[in-house]
């Protein structure tokens, strides 16, 4: 059922980008952390001033995906999360401006007030998109019309009318924000050298233990607040696959950190990204928008377009993303192995 | 004003400040990109040398654009869902694929080379610094070509199906994509977008010759300015509006009745040139009328018969026929201007006397805002004049907007995009004379002339 694929394809391209902007919103969310002057600020900028842009064009090409393969999902997702999906927006428009505007003018308050917008809002962002997954994951209160609005929160419990905070989401949330910092770190560990690479290098050993542990207590409170996940798990025994993934890389990338093989690490800190969306969107399979009560959720066949409709994605889907593949292969080689301080001046 | 209202107000406010800046990268990307190719190829090495210098000038204005562009951009596109979620819940199977198209093909390619137009001296030599300009111009004009189609199909709705529920879905992709509506009105759209761009260049090179500063560059800017101007405002009145204007009599009758203040259904209609509606007697008061004119270039024939805006039930009506009429008609005399404006330039540019002429460089440098004014009202007729369908003919505006979101969260948001959108024209404006003060390197003076070159003041 082209449904069903169109679905794995929508959770790809959002993964892909949770892999990708995920390492430029870690380098945002910790350059408090790891960069204490404005040149050292300089080098985090310059080590993803080229691709940033370019790794956030997949949260559109995301959605644009969702509007046309599944316009249920979308029209009642965006509009039931009217104001967080809002806030969101605001939040994207002041990490732009915050890495554009900087360099624009040499004036040191201009600096600090710019290098303040881009991390602020890159710690908001990965924080409101790790909590839009716990939403998804825990099911949204869709009432007897189909349809639903969720309040940013109510009594942070997990009820049948809860708001887009709760405790669980919140949980789901810091899990993000950690598993992007340390992302992020393992891009300046083995891209940069400097000051800030350096104390980005024993962060990210810290936060994959904070990741591990997080990890742990989000898998047995999800199992909690949406049963429904094991249940899946026990009719498509394949989906096993996700959590192994996620475990394994893991795992193996906090193996590679400890024994300094950086770049080793942050690919499979990519790897370990994928599994984790990949685990989050086969616990709702083959649901869309999983409800509260889950008789009244959307599933992928009854949000989708018809299948011709689906079958014509594919006409431009393919031709379309190779192209786009080739532009990141052809970027990514472009950019410097290594960036340092000194390089800065020239 | 209701849930509905704030929902229009919502989106007709994002939408038209985010206009303002596309409609120049667009333009600009090709011009930027005819400069980068006369620094690749020009035979003449000083004009190489000076067209490197004024195309990493408007690169950097081209930037500041672009970024704005693309923050305010981006919420038009999840705006859809949370402010029109019936709208996409119904028609997302057809305009999906060209919203996806868009991030697909488009930003994907503008994002990969812009970064490498704008630092592209440290990477390339000017052949592939030429191939960067002209990648990240066919990504913005992608861009517009797969907006302009969404547009056209709320316009002129063809190559889809509906089911039982009404939902629409794309039944032929080609027709849909190839939209002869969408076909006229984007050539019209990018013509404008050309005339915005050119504009803006011969106004910044005027400002330079008339203040006797960066002569050299700015003598550039005026030329090709004007030179692209005198084109794009020709071909945006024939054959582009031209055909538009057909295309809406032929298909939206109610609208054309209405933007042209045509009210009563006459063989041999006049075309109106000035005068203010009266909606509540179907007439246009103070009116100046050219007579038989509106006939003749709808049809051809003098004696053509119009209907009138009397002739259509009042609820098919747009509903607001005045600020349609005003818009339609600001849009077409402004563009008017313009062609005689960059006529009368391109003459005395032809005579060799332009840029010595201070009594033509004045109006060429303070015709700046008016391109944007004439795009904005362009756009304003094609959208009040689609009133009062979403999809026109098909399914109307107050069955598309998200009805869940009270009118009270619709006000919230609205007024975070105002004062996001205050802070954005701020930064836009202090960064932009920034950019133009500090203006474009000059020429490194050669032993001959040094002499006679003014010391730099800081």
């Amino acid at each position: 059922m082209l449904a069903h694929v169109w679905f794995w394809i929508a959770g790809l391209t959002f993964a892909v980008y949770a892999m990708l902007d995920g390492f430029d919103l870690g380098v945002g969310l910790l350059q408090p952390l790891v960069a204490k002057n404005p040149k050292e600020r300089q080098l985090l900028s310059a080590s993803i001033g080229p691709v940033w842009d370019g790794n956030e064009v997949w949260l559109l090409a995301a959605g644009g995906t969702l509007v046309f393969a599944f316009p249920k999902l979308y029209a009642l997702g965006l509009s039931g999360l009217y104001l967080p999906v809002t806030i969101l927006l605001w939040l994207l428009a002041f990490r732009a401006l915050g890495i554009e505007m900087r360099h624009h003018i040499e004036h040191p308050l201009w600096e600090e007030i710019w290098s303040v917008a881009f991390a602020g809002a890159s710690l908001l962002i990965a924080l409101f998109l790790s909590v839009a997954l716990g939403n998804l994951v825990r099911g949204v209160s869709i009432d007897e019309s189909g349809r639903f609005f969720s309040a940013l929160w109510t009594n942070f419990m997990v009820g049948e009318s809860t708001g887009i905070l709760d405790w669980y989401t919140i949980l789901v949330g810091v899990l993000g924000v950690l598993a992007l910092a340390r992302h992020g770190a393992l891009w300046l560990a083995h891209r940069t050298s400097g000051a800030p690479t350096e104390r980005a290098r024993s962060l990210a050993e810290k936060l994959g233990w904070a990741v591990l542990v997080f990890g742990g207590g989000v898998t047995l409170a999800t199992a909690y607040v949406q049963p429904a996940m094991l249940a899946n798990l026990k009719e498509r025994p394949w989906g096993v696959v996700f959590p192994v993934i996620a475990v394994g890389t893991l795992v193996y990338s906090q193996v590679l950190v400890r024994q300094k093989k950086w770049k080793r690490a942050f690919q499979l800190s990519m790897a370990f990204i994928v599994g984790a969306i990949g685990n989050a969107m086969f616990g709702v399979f083959p649901n869309v928008l999983p409800a509260r009560i889950a008789e009244r959720s959307l599933s992928a066949a009854a949000a989708a377009t018809n299948e011709a409709g689906l079958g014509m994605g594919f006409i431009w889907w393919i031709p379309g993303m190779l192209l786009a593949t080739g532009y990141f292969v052809h970027t990514y080689r472009r950019l410097p192995k290594h960036i340092s301080i000194e390089d800065l001046d020239h | 004003m209701d849930s509905l209202g704030f929902h229009r107000f919502h989106f007709g406010f994002t939408i038209a400040f985010h206009y303002i800046f596309p409609q120049l990268t667009m333009g600009l990307g090709m011009l930027i990109a005819v400069m980068r190719w006369m620094a690749a190829f020009s035979k003449n090495a000083e004009t190489r040398e000076s067209a490197d210098r004024a195309a990493t000038f408007w690169a950097k204005i081209f930037a500041v654009n672009f970024a704005i562009g693309v923050i305010t951009g981006i919420p038009m596109e999840f705006q859809f869902g949370t402010n029109w979620s019936r709208f996409s819940e119904k028609t997302g199977g057809v305009i999906g694929h060209t919203l996806a198209m868009e991030g697909i093909f488009a930003f994907f390619l503008e994002s990969s080379f812009l970064y490498l137009l704008l630092n592209g001296k440290k990477h390339f030599k000017p052949r592939g610094h030429f191939v960067a300009a002209l990648m990240v111009m066919i990504g913005s004009w992608l861009s517009g070509y797969f907006i302009i189609v969404t547009n056209a199909w709320m316009q002129h709705p063809i190559g889809h199906d509906v089911d039982a529920n009404g939902v629409f879905h794309v039944k032929e992709l080609a027709t849909f994509l190839s939209n002869e509506w969408a076909l006229v009105q984007y050539a019209h759209t990018m013509m404008g977008s050309v005339v915005t761009a050119s504009f803006v260049m011969a106004s910044i090179g005027a400002f330079y010759l008339l203040s006797k500063k960066h002569e050299e560059c700015a003598r550039l800017f005026v030329k090709l300015g004007v030179i692209a101007g005198l084109v794009s405002s020709v071909a945006m009145a024939m054959p582009t509006g031209d055909l538009h204007s057909k295309l809406v009599a032929a298909n939206q009758p109610v609208t054309f009745a209405a933007m042209e203040g045509h009210y009563r259904t006459e063989d041999g209609a006049g075309m109106a040139i000035i005068g203010q509606p009266n909606l509540e007697k179907l007439t246009l008061d103070n009116l100046i009328v050219v007579p038989k004119v509106l006939s003749f270039m709808t049809y051809q024939r003098w004696n053509a018969r119009i209907r009138g805006l009397e002739e259509f039930p009042k609820e098919e009506w747009p509903d607001n026929p005045a600020l349609l009429y005003y818009a339609y008609h600001a849009m077409v005399g402004l563009g008017t201007l313009f062609i005689a404006l960059m006529s009368g330039s391109s003459f005395l540019l032809f005579r060799k006397k332009l840029f010595t002429a201070r009594y033509a460089l004045w109006p060429l440098m303070l015709a700046l805002p008016f391109p944007y004014i004439a795009n904005t009202a362009g756009w304003m007729t094609a959208e009040l004049g689609r009133q009062p369908w979403l999809v026109h003919g098909l399914m109307r505006t107050e069955h598309g907007s998200s009805d869940q979101v009270s009118s009270g969260n619709v006000i919230f948001s609205l007024l975070g995009f105002m004062g996001l959108d205050a802070l954005l024209a701020i930064l836009f404006f202090f960064l932009i004379v920034r950019i133009i003060a500090k203006g474009p390197v000059d020429a490194k003076p050669t032993p001959k002339d040094s002499p006679r070159v003014e010391p730099e003041t800081a």
